[in-house]
């Protein structure tokens, strides 16, 4: 019971995240689905985790979270750098790399 | 832990924080602002933080606090901040019905995991919770010595990441600096306001940001509400604001006494 909650929870809030970048279109909401994403991964870890007894699941998320910070920094730059040559945020208009 | 039951403590745990982190998921897919979506997203991370503390690792539920809450989400609200919060989504469809396939793929990615999730077997839940006080030396002493190297490349990694985010930010200039005398000479050359624009807020009556200012001759003075909030739609108008000025409007000279 305990292991199959967390992971239906775990699944719940991967899908919320992965469809929120299917649907929406300002890219900052679109890269919080996938940091959304990272920590319904880690939450699963967690879960099998405390399952064997023992920390390498822990260590994984804590892995995870090191380069979801590494991953934020770089994307929310070229979202800076994007918005300052482009005039917006959103993921339909950034089409510099299609002609 | 006994075994596939979850205790009562983390059972009422589970079930309170578990909706509050799905609630503040969610604002993501119907939420229209970005920054209540980020803030949305906080409540999340730290429900997330909650039920890592629950399945006995404290030290992951501190640094989901710490990095996520504390860095990364404050960074997304920077940035928003940033780029400006009159950037709302645009809800035009480029490719016709993409909303609803979005829809119907996450629905089935939904079923897809919850269907492999519930039919699979687990085993019996061992269980650290003997060790959870002492969750952040166990951590450590893996950490350091069997993946000390594994550390050491991720040490590497936000090093790179922080030198890439200086240059994918960073502009060369390539025109000189305007100085403020050319910065004069321009405007009075283009006919432009060479004083600062008149504050906000008309005749005492109102002093908030977004009331318009008002001429002698009791015209609006558009350029006096600041340009974001002019940008947003949020401007005042005289009418919605009160009945006397629109009656009464204030000009300039004496005025009359009526009876």
């Amino acid at each position: 019971m305990s292991v199959t909650a967390y992971l239906l929870l775990a699944s719940v809030i991967f899908v919320i995240g992965a469809t929120t970048v299917l649907v929406r279109r300002n890219s900052i909401v679109v890269f919080m689905g996938i940091e959304l994403m990272l920590n319904a991964a880690n939450l699963a870890f967690l879960a099998f985790a405390r399952m064997w007894g023992n920390v390498e699941g822990q260590l994984a998320a804590f892995f995870v979270m090191v380069v979801a910070a590494a991953e934020v920094v770089v994307g929310l730059a070229i979202i800076v750098s994007l918005f300052r040559t482009r005039r917006t945020v959103s993921v339909d208009d950034e089409n510099l790399l299609r002609h | 832990m006994n075994g596939l039951e979850m205790s009562t403590a983390e059972q009422v745990l589970f079930w309170i924080v578990g909706p509050i982190t799905v609630l503040g998921a969610s604002a993501l897919l119907f939420s229209k602002r970005a920054v209540l979506t980020a803030c949305s997203v906080m409540v999340t991370m730290v429900g997330l933080a909650f039920l890592y503390v629950g399945l006995g690792s404290p030290f992951l539920g501190v640094v989901q606090v710490v990095v996520y809450t504390g860095a990364i989400m404050m960074l997304f609200v920077f940035v928003l901040m940033l780029v400006g919060v009159d950037v709302s989504d645009s809800f035009v469809e480029t490719i016709r019905g993409q909303r609803w396939i979005g829809a119907i793929f996450g629905l089935g990615l939904l079923v897809v995991l919850a269907g492999a999730v519930y039919r699979s077997t687990f085993t019996f839940v061992i269980g650290g919770e003997g060790a959870a006080g002492d969750n952040a030396g166990a951590v450590a002493s893996l950490l350091f010595s069997d993946f000390a190297f594994t550390l050491e490349v991720t040490g590497c990694l936000l090093i790179v990441a922080a030198m890439g985010a200086v240059i994918l930010t960073h502009r060369v200039r390539l025109t000189k600096p305007v100085t403020q005398p050319q910065l004069m000479a321009g405007r009075t050359k283009r006919g432009l306001r060479l004083t600062p624009p008149p504050a906000p807020g008309n005749y005492a009556r109102h002093n908030a940001a977004d009331v318009p200012a008002i001429d002698p001759s009791g015209r609006v003075i558009e350029a006096s509400v600041p340009s974001s909030l002019r940008l947003r739609g949020q401007v005042h108008t005289l009418r919605g604001l009160s009945q006397d000025l629109l009656e009464d409007p204030p000009a300039c000279g004496p005025k009359e006494v009526k009876p």
